[in-house]
């Protein structure tokens, strides 16, 4: 049996996991809550974030900086990807958004293997963020407890736009029903648009975050693509509080499973997420019937 | 008697006559000496791609190389290593022939084409990529992988094909033992070899009475490693604490291990992970403090961890590496190979690049011996290695071993520098010990190895 404070430890863990995939899952989820899009070039966004993030530490050696360019190369390429591609997809069936997305997402990766090499890069932990935080149950990263904040930071100003602005309505509005917002006049192919670049955005942001504390490899959002839908789906499409509560499970069932049996961590997330699609397939707070 | 015109020219007639006669019966009979020489010569039966894939004038290498995935670093240096291969015997370079003597140029004349593919670190796309490069290419020849359960799955489709097999780093012992094949030959030191070699050096440096725990990827090569690394550390006297982190290959946060590594009251953490999982996983290992309440022992070390993950982590880490570039520098064949990668890429090599490359060498010197590519000609020309042995790149000498097709090659034991005594972006680690290849090797028949046909 496991020790309460290794349990302790491992809650916590599983909070801080949480946070980074609930920061994932929000951009995925706002996409296919609102243009009906399965995006899998999420993780290929994630991994733009990550080395572009990289590039500019590189140039600079200023971590604001490249968290800054991060989110806006991930959305400038998101935004692209939406104009360019996959608006042309969106009255199309979901096979053909995955087909395209996934192949979209090995071009990206592809690309950005072709210019950095395969080799991992490393980005150094910011000044503020070296060393350790003992907090008696637990020595914890102090980068990994900075990065919790963050996280949390942005998914507060993601919840203040989607509920206390104007350009939030409308997100929500369209989530429920597009046609409708249509039809009072608004432009909803720009807010579309829109609606996908935030989503990159954040995707990139959350790549950034990430770097320090792995090597950055191309093919380092192929995992958290996997994960992040799954987050989705125990949260609920199209919900924002959704993806909160859906990311905070999954991170506790990936810590907490390690204490027992460490190879069946991502097995009892999959788990978790076949109980949700048979006894409650739209979601823990999403909407039955809503595709 | 007098010679009249008319005699001369029946004389000269005739002259004539016996000349062309004697020319052409010459003529006729040389063709036939020649046949009988020539059907001397074995005839031999088509198999696999022979001779198909030699009756132009050049020979295909298939290369099935992880070119993305968790070990897509070590794809790419071996590709750099089989590319200069391949340019140096082409050339008829001396240096080749220190290893292969018979060469001239190319091998047995053909010139060496390579095929590169992408296996993914998986072992269908491999197996995709090797088909396609025996059924179009005629490939004579597959070689590469980093993953062992990719080398498995090759190996076994190479088999089937009767077509040669080299994995360039497969770490499971599994691949020279209970899945070895006739077709498949690998060069490189393995779980078995790697933990006899290193647990009495931890033992000197640590003493006997250390507890480890072990962190797994869940593969194949993980659990051969583990099993190879409980049992030879339990011989000095180590306790394994029994509750292995067994994690998925391709990991990359290592968070939740970790703390039950922290807390679990190891005084050595065993990182049995390879390529970019071995960087995620000792970087996080020195975020979570791990390395302060432990020591850290990566039995195969994997060749860029060094430069990826820092000295500060690495300092006083123990491993095994097949080759190290300053080793290579005190014998003939290593320092041939260090100066042509140095000329070609203006970098120092590697594992990869150098299993690469002595690979496809004794490749080439085998089938000089054979004297054809008749698959199973080749194979009895490895398998009579022992007869040939070759001088090697860590010194001493290289050769495959009959009965179960492990290379019998020398291998280092290496110790992570302190990053106060780095001379340079390449001095990462001391040897401190060259591990014997044939004295590390286990005892035939150990490991499960059964052998089918050649033909």
């Amino acid at each position: 049996m496991p020790s309460m404070s290794l349990f302790m430890s491992q809650v916590f863990n599983g909070l801080a996991l949480g946070v980074l995939l609930s920061l994932i899952a929000t951009g995925l989820t706002i996409i296919y809550g609102t243009l009906g899009v399965i995006n899998f070039a999420h993780g290929a966004l994630f991994v733009v974030g990550a080395y572009a993030g990289y590039s500019m530490f590189m140039a600079t050696g200023s971590f604001v900086l490249s968290l800054v360019a991060a989110a806006v190369l991930a959305m400038a390429v998101g935004l692209v990807m939406e104009r360019g591609l996959i608006k042309r997809f969106y009255h199309r069936p979901h096979e053909d958004q995955i087909l395209v997305t996934f192949g979209l997402s090995i071009v990206i990766v592809e690309v950005i293997r072709g210019i950095y090499g395969g080799v991992g890069q490393r980005v150094p932990l910011p000044s503020w963020g070296e060393g350790v935080i003992d907090m008696g149950f637990v020595t914890y990263p102090l980068y990994r407890v900075e990065i919790m904040m963050i996280a949390t930071s942005v998914l507060f100003a993601c919840w203040y736009v989607l509920y206390k602005t104007r350009l939030g309505l409308i997100i929500r509005s369209g989530i429920e029903d597009a046609l409708m917002v249509r039809l009072l006049g608004i432009n909803v192919q720009r807010y579309f648009m829109l609606v996908f670049g935030i989503g990159a955005a954040a995707a990139g942001f959350a790549g950034m975050i990430y770097g320090p504390m792995v090597s950055i490899v191309p093919d380092m959002g192929f995992r958290v693509l996997i994960q992040s839908f799954v987050v989705v789906v125990l949260g609920g499409v199209g919900s924002f509080p959704g993806a909160i509560l859906g990311g905070l499970i999954a991170g506790q069932i990936l810590s907490l499973t390690s204490l027992f049996n460490p190879v069946y961590s991502d097995v009892m997330l999959f788990a978790a997420m076949a109980l949700i699609l048979i006894f409650r397939p739209q979601g823990l707070m999403g909407v039955e019937g809503r595709a | 008697m007098k010679k009249t015109p008319f005699d001369s020219k029946r004389s000269e007639g005739r002259r004539t006559f016996i000349k062309t006669a004697t020319g052409v019966a010459g003529g006729l009979v040389l063709p036939s000496i020649s046949s009988n020489a020539w059907a001397q010569k074995k005839d031999y039966p088509a198999l696999g791609n022979y001779p198909a894939g030699v009756s132009g004038d050049t020979v295909v290498a298939g290369l099935t190389l992880d070119l993305t995935g968790p070990y897509s670093a070590e794809g790419a240096g071996q590709r750099r290593g089989f590319e200069l291969a391949a340019e140096l015997l082409n050339k008829g370079d001396p240096r080749v022939k220190k290893v292969s003597p018979l060469t001239q140029q190319g091998i047995l004349g053909k010139r060496v084409v390579l095929a590169i593919g992408d296996a993914e670190t998986k072992p269908n796309s491999a197996v995709q990529a090797a088909t396609r490069f025996i059924r179009q290419d005629k490939a004579m020849m597959i070689a590469g992988s980093v993953s062992s359960s990719v080398a498995i799955a090759l190996q076994n489709t190479c088999d089937r094909a009767k077509t040669l097999y080299f994995p360039i780093i497969s770490g499971s012992s599994d691949t020279t033992g209970k899945d070895c094949r006739r077709y498949g030959f690998r060069l490189c030191h393995h779980a078995y070899t790697a933990s006899k070699a290193i647990a009495p050096i931890l033992a000197k440096e640590y003493g006997k009475n250390m507890k480890a725990i072990h962190l797994v990827p869940d593969y194949n090569y993980g659990h051969s490693i583990h099993h190879y690394m409980k049992q030879f550390t339990e011989e000095q006297g180590w306790t394994t604490i029994d509750n292995p982190q067994i994690h998925p290959l391709g990991a990359t946060d290592y968070s939740s291990w970790l703390l039950n590594i922290a807390n679990s009251g190891a005084d050595i953490l065993i990182n049995h992970d390879y390529g970019a999982d071995a960087v995620n996983s000792a970087k996080q290992a020195y975020e979570f403090g791990v390395l302060k309440k432990m020591k850290m022992c990566v039995p195969y070390l994997p060749a860029y961890m060094l430069e990826e993950v820092g000295p500060e982590i690495m300092e006083g880490v123990f491993g095994t590496m097949v080759f190290w570039w300053t080793e290579g520098q005190k014998n003939e064949v290593g320092k041939d190979f260090v100066e042509a990668y140095k000329e070609k890429y203006n970098a120092l090599p590697r594992d990869p690049e150098h299993n690469a490359y002595m690979t496809m060498l004794l490749w080439a010197d085998a089938v000089e011996r054979a004297g054809t590519f008749y698959p199973p000609a080749v194979v009895e020309a490895l398998e009579d290695g022992i007869n040939h042995k070759r001088p090697y790149s860590m010194g001493g000498e290289v050769y495959f071993r009959a009965e179960d097709h492990d290379g019998v090659a020398d291998f280092a034991i290496v110790r992570g520098k302190k990053p106060a005594d780095i001379q340079n972006k390449d001095d990462l680690v001391d040897v401190v010990a060259v591990a014997n290849g044939l004295d590390t090797l286990p005892p035939i028949g150990y490991a499960g190895c059964s052998m089918g046909s050649a033909t």
